[in-house]
Formats: C-alpha cells, sequence, structure tokens
C-alpha cells in the first residue's frame, strides 16, 4: 500500500486552482521527485498535502488516512514532515535550539534521534550552539533537514532542496537524502535541478500546469527522449 | 555625601521604580507584537484594570479584618495576576481571535485594541468612578530608612516597602522570563513562533497553545506593574493613559518583539523620565560659591517640567522610529 497517495487533486491559494486533477503515489521506500517548468504546480502539490492552501477537490491518504485539508499541527503527529524552500531555519536560535523545536511534538526524550541527526549531519554537531542565521546556504539546509528529522517521520516532503546552493552542497543534499530513505523514511521532493534529482528518483512525476505529463522511475524518465527534449535541456 | 543620597532617593530609586512599571509593561506589549504581530494598544487599561482587581481584592481582605507585614495589595497579588491573566485570554477569545480568523491585518487588530481599551475604561469608570483610591487608607505604607552615618551622611537612604517589592519582584520576574524563555519547551516555542510563524507551524508547533501562554504571560505582568505603581502613587482609573506612551516607546526602543529589549527600554525610558524632571539645581548648588558673577543658578534646573513628563517618551519613540526602527535588539519594524 502506498504510503501516500494523492488523487485527481484540485486546488490552489484563492479562486482560481493551481492543481487541476493531480496524481501522485509513492510507497515507504520510494524517494519520488517532482519536476516541471515553473508555474506547474510542483511545490504547490506538497503545500496541498501539507495542509498550507485548500483542496477542493480530489483526495490525499496518507497511511490509509484521508488528511485533505488536515493542518500541519495535526499532520506531523502523523508521521509526515516538510522541508520548505524558504526561511526554513529559525534564524535568531542556535542550531541545536532548531533541532529541539523539529521535537516539539515528542513527549519522550528524543535524545537518541538528536544524536542520529548530529551523526547524519557532523557539521550540525560542532556548530550546535551557534546561530541559524549565521551559516552558511548548505549548512542551513542540513539544519533545515535535521529539523524535520527530528520528529522521526515516515514520509520527508523537500521543497526544491537545492535551490540556491553550490554544486558541491547539492551532491552533497541528494546523497544525505539518499541516507535518510536507506533508514527507512519515504521521500517526496519537488527539484528544479530535475536531470541530478532524477538520477536519484526511485519514481519521477512531470508536471505540467497543475497535472500529470509523465510518471515513471528515475531512470525511465531520463531515458525518455520526449522527457529529456522537454524539460532536461536534451 | 548627603547630595548623592538625596540623587538616589530622589532620581535613582523613582528612576528604578518607574523603569520596573515600564520594563513590565513593554515586555507584554512585545511579547504580543513578536507572535500576534500587532500593537495592543489596551495594554495600559489591562494595567489599571489589574490594579484594580488588587485594590478590590486587599479591600476585601482589610474588610475582613485582617493584617499582614506586607501591604495587602502585595499580598494578593498572586490571585489579581491570575484573574488579570484569565480575563486578558477572555479578551482575546472574544474579540481578537474571530478577527485573526478572518484574517485580519494588524492595523485592524489595532484598531480593535483602541476599542477594547475605550471600553475598558467606560467599564472601569461605571464601577468605581473617576476619583482617585489610595491602597493604604486603612494601613500604613512602610519606609524603610537606611542610615548612611558610616559613609559619612546625614539623611538616610528612604524606601518605602512597594518600591522595595518592585524592584525585588521585577528583578525575580526578568529572571523567571530568561529561564522561562531559554530553558522550556514552551518558552522555546514561544521564540520561534516570534522569529518565523509559518515555520513553527510547519514544525509542529502548537501555535494556540502558544497564543494562549502569550495572553497568560502579558495579563499576569501587566496586574503586577499596575498594582506597584498604584501602590507607589495612587489609584485613579486614568493611570493607563500616562503609561501607555511610555510602554510602547520602551517596548520599540527595545526592538518590538524582543523581551530583553523590553526590559532594557523600560528601564532606559524609566531613567530618562525620571532624570528630565529632576531638578538638577540641587546639585549645582553646593557650587554657587565658586561660580563667577555673571553666572547665576537658576532656581530649578529641570530639563522639563514634571507636567510635560510625556514629552520625554514621546521624543525617544519618534526618534528610534526615525534613527534606528528596529530598536536596540533589533525586533520587527512593522
Amino acid at each position: 500500500m502506498p504510503i501516500i497517495e494523492v488523487k485527481d487533486v484540485v486546488g490552489g491559494y484563492g479562486a482560481v486552482p493551481i492543481l487541476n486533477g493531480v496524481n501522485i503515489a509513492i510507497e515507504q521506500s520510494d524517494i519520488g521527485v517532482i519536476v516541471g517548468p515553473n508555474g506547474a504546480g510542483k511545490s504547490t502539490t506538497l503545500k496541498a498535502i501539507f495542509g498550507l492552501l485548500r483542496v477542493t477537490s480530489g483526495n490525499i491518504v496518507f497511511d490509509g488516512q484521508e488528511i485533505a485539508n488536515w493542518l500541519p499541527d495535526k499532520l506531523v503527529p502523523m508521521g509526515l514532515s516538510f522541508v520548505p524552500q524558504e526561511k526554513n531555519v529559525f534564524t535568531s536560535m542556535t542550531v541545536e535550539e532548531n533541532l529541539e523545536m523539529g521535537a516539539f511534538i515528542r513527549r519522550d526524550d528524543f535524545s537518541d534521534t538528536l544524536e542520529e541527526v548530529y551523526g547524519m549531519f557532523p557539521v550540525l554537531k560542532e556548530k550546535r550552539r551557534q546561530l541559524a542565521g549565521e551559516l552558511s546556504g548548505g549548512q542551513r539546509q542540513m539544519v533545515a533537514m535535521g529539523r524535520a528529522l527530528m520528529s522521526k517521520p515516515k514520509l520527508l516532503m523537500l521543497d526544491e532542496p537545492s535551490a540556491g546552493l553550490s554544486p558541491r552542497f547539492v551532491l552533497e543534499i541528494f546523497e544525505k537524502i539518499v541516507t535518510v530513505n536507506k533508514a527507512g523514511v519515504a521521500i517526496l521532493m519537488v527539484e528544479q535541478n530535475a536531470r541530478q534529482a532524477l538520477a536519484f528518483a526511485t519514481r519521477g512525476f512531470v508536471l505540467t500546469q497543475g497535472q500529470n505529463r509523465f510518471t515513471g522511475t528515475g531512470a525511465e524518465l531520463i531515458a525518455d527522449p520526449e522527457v529529456a527534449k522537454s524539460f532536461l535541456g536534451g | 555625601m548627603d547630595i548623592i543620597v538625596f540623587i538616589i532617593n530622589k532620581a535613582v530609586i523613582t528612576g528604578l521604580v518607574i523603569g520596573s512599571v515600564y520594563a513590565l509593561g513593554a515586555v507584554g506589549v512585545t511579547l504580543i507584537a513578536g507572535i500576534l504581530r500587532f500593537s495592543h494598544f489596551a495594554h495600559g487599561d489591562v494595567m489599571t484594570m489589574g490594579a484594580f482587581f488588587s485594590f478590590v481584592l486587599a479591600a476585601f481582605f482589610a474588610g475582613l479584618g485582617l493584617h499582614w507585614p506586607i501591604a495587602s495589595g502585595i499580598v494578593v497579588l498572586p490571585v489579581s495576576m491570575a484573574a488579570t491573566a484569565l480575563v486578558l485570554y477572555g479578551f482575546d477569545i472574544a474579540f481578537y481571535a474571530p478577527l485573526r480568523r478572518r484574517g485580519a491585518r494588524p492595523i485592524t487588530l489595532l484598531i480593535a485594541s483602541i476599542g477594547v481599551t475605550m471600553m475598558l475604561q467606560g467599564v472601569l469608570r461605571l464601577f468605581a468612578g473617576t476619583q482617585s483610591y489610595s491602597f493604604f487608607q486603612n494601613e500604613p505604607k512602610l519606609l524603610y530608612r537606611i542610615d548612611l552615618g558610616w559613609l559619612g551622611a546625614t539623611r538616610p537612604l528612604t524606601l518605602t516597602q512597594p518600591q522595595a517589592f518592585m524592584i525585588g519582584l521585577t528583578l525575580v520576574c526578568c529572571i523567571a522570563l530568561a529561564l522561562f524563555l531559554t530553558r522550556s519547551r514552551l518558552g522555546k516555542a514561544m521564540r520561534a513562533m516570534s522569529d518565523n510563524p509559518s515555520l513553527a507551524q510547519v514544525s509542529g508547533i502548537n501555535t494556540q497553545l502558544v497564543v494562549r501562554m502569550t495572553w497568560l504571560i502579558s495579563g499576569a505582568l501587566a496586574c503586577l506593574a499596575g498594582t506597584m505603581l498604584a501602590l507607589d502613587v495612587q489609584l485613579k482609573p486614568d493611570l493607563a493613559f500616562n503609561i501607555i506612551l511610555p510602554i510602547f516607546a520602551a517596548a520599540v526602543v527595545g526592538g518590538l518583539g524582543q523581551p530583553y529589549g523590553a526590559i532594557a527600554g523600560g528601564f532606559l525610558v524609566g531613567f530618562a523620565e525620571t532624570l528630565s524632571v529632576f531638578d538638577w539645581s540641587v546639585v549645582t548648588k553646593p557650587f554657587n560659591a565658586y561660580l563667577p558673577d555673571f553666572i547665576v543658578n537658576a532656581p530649578n534646573l529641570a530639563l522639563v517640567p514634571t507636567e510635560y513628563k510625556l514629552v520625554v517618551s514621546f521624543v525617544i519613540l519618534v526618534a528610534v522610529l526615525l534613527s534606528r526602527p528596529t530598536g536596540i535588539f533589533k525586533g520587527v519594524s512593522t
């Protein structure tokens, strides 16, 4: 059974819908990547899943539970986590405090999760008492991911994790995402760096104008000449 | 030496007391501004309301014939602080939350708070009239005299009991607030929400709980500040009018949304006011003998006459908004 299913979802921010019947489904072990041109509705799909905008028709089923239009503070305890593209760290708080905020919903002792996150991102342990606002872009992205992992999610959603990062960091972030996935977390991410992201994807979705255009494994989509011509720059 | 004692009695202690009142009021305003993102103009009247709660409770206990070594206005503080906190939270449920649910802009909430302040002024006058009340009709206001003869002074350091408690309780509250914000889960969640409200929501932080705590803490501190001010001078329904401008000046100076800034700002404004209305000619009098004939020492060397005390806060507020609107600790600038 898929960990998450988005079925014919229509929704947007105001009167005009941005999503016009989007379908996404991934399994617990998948790395799902959503690509497409600007304005296609990629980030909007993630925000629709996470309750940050209104879904007017269609279903979103997570772990067997219908969650359309549920607010984030109900979704995080269920095992859903989201890393926004911008302003994704608390700049006036230390790295360690940022991670603690990720564990807000947990009432148990989360120090072992904290150590796991530090193990995955050693530079964060080094800078644990530094203000998140003082870190570089790549380090901030790691804080943002670490924060989302503190709630031990089943599904981690990322909105353009490589945005604004230098090429070296882009590779590093994607490798970390694969590591997280191997640890048992399903990944659903939106990416502008389509070719690089699809190389890691077990499931790829190409969206245009709020609808699905192509679907397949990452390898299939890279190999498909039509996809390559339209979206991957040949 | 006597002059130093005089300065301490009239300027330093007064500055500390009034600074404490402004600091606690400003902390409430700044917390609401940082987390709820609007300027709560009703805060002055919430402080007055808190003072009235204390007065009523103190009078009730006096009527029962109970007396304590500490002024009854201070003893009833825990109860009146709790009452004020709950009433302020009630105002949110009744007035501000429905507007927030409809997506009201900060300016709308500000105007709503002006409405609340007018309502409070009317209600307080309805129940208490327009006259002044003293907390010390039935009991004495204790005065502490600290003899400084060993330092060569002939006058003692004088401090009233409410003043001593005010300074002490403010210190306790500031330390408690600092510990709460840096050590507790809920305190850190408040800082997170003040920093980045949408990320706080995305992280699963219970934003309703944080909002509730903000109102409760602000209400309790407002009651403390209002009661202590009324104990120091008198309880009048228009206590609020003279307080609201200095409190906002203090909050803005310190950086809106920065609690430590509000505390610093409160003392800054408090001392600025006190030192501006202080008659400096007392200090310069001993030097009269050394001055050449053409320089005459004026009878009153206060920077600002006492009736114009509010001018000081106004000038500070305008100066900060023009030169550095985000304040000392760089808060939000809207």
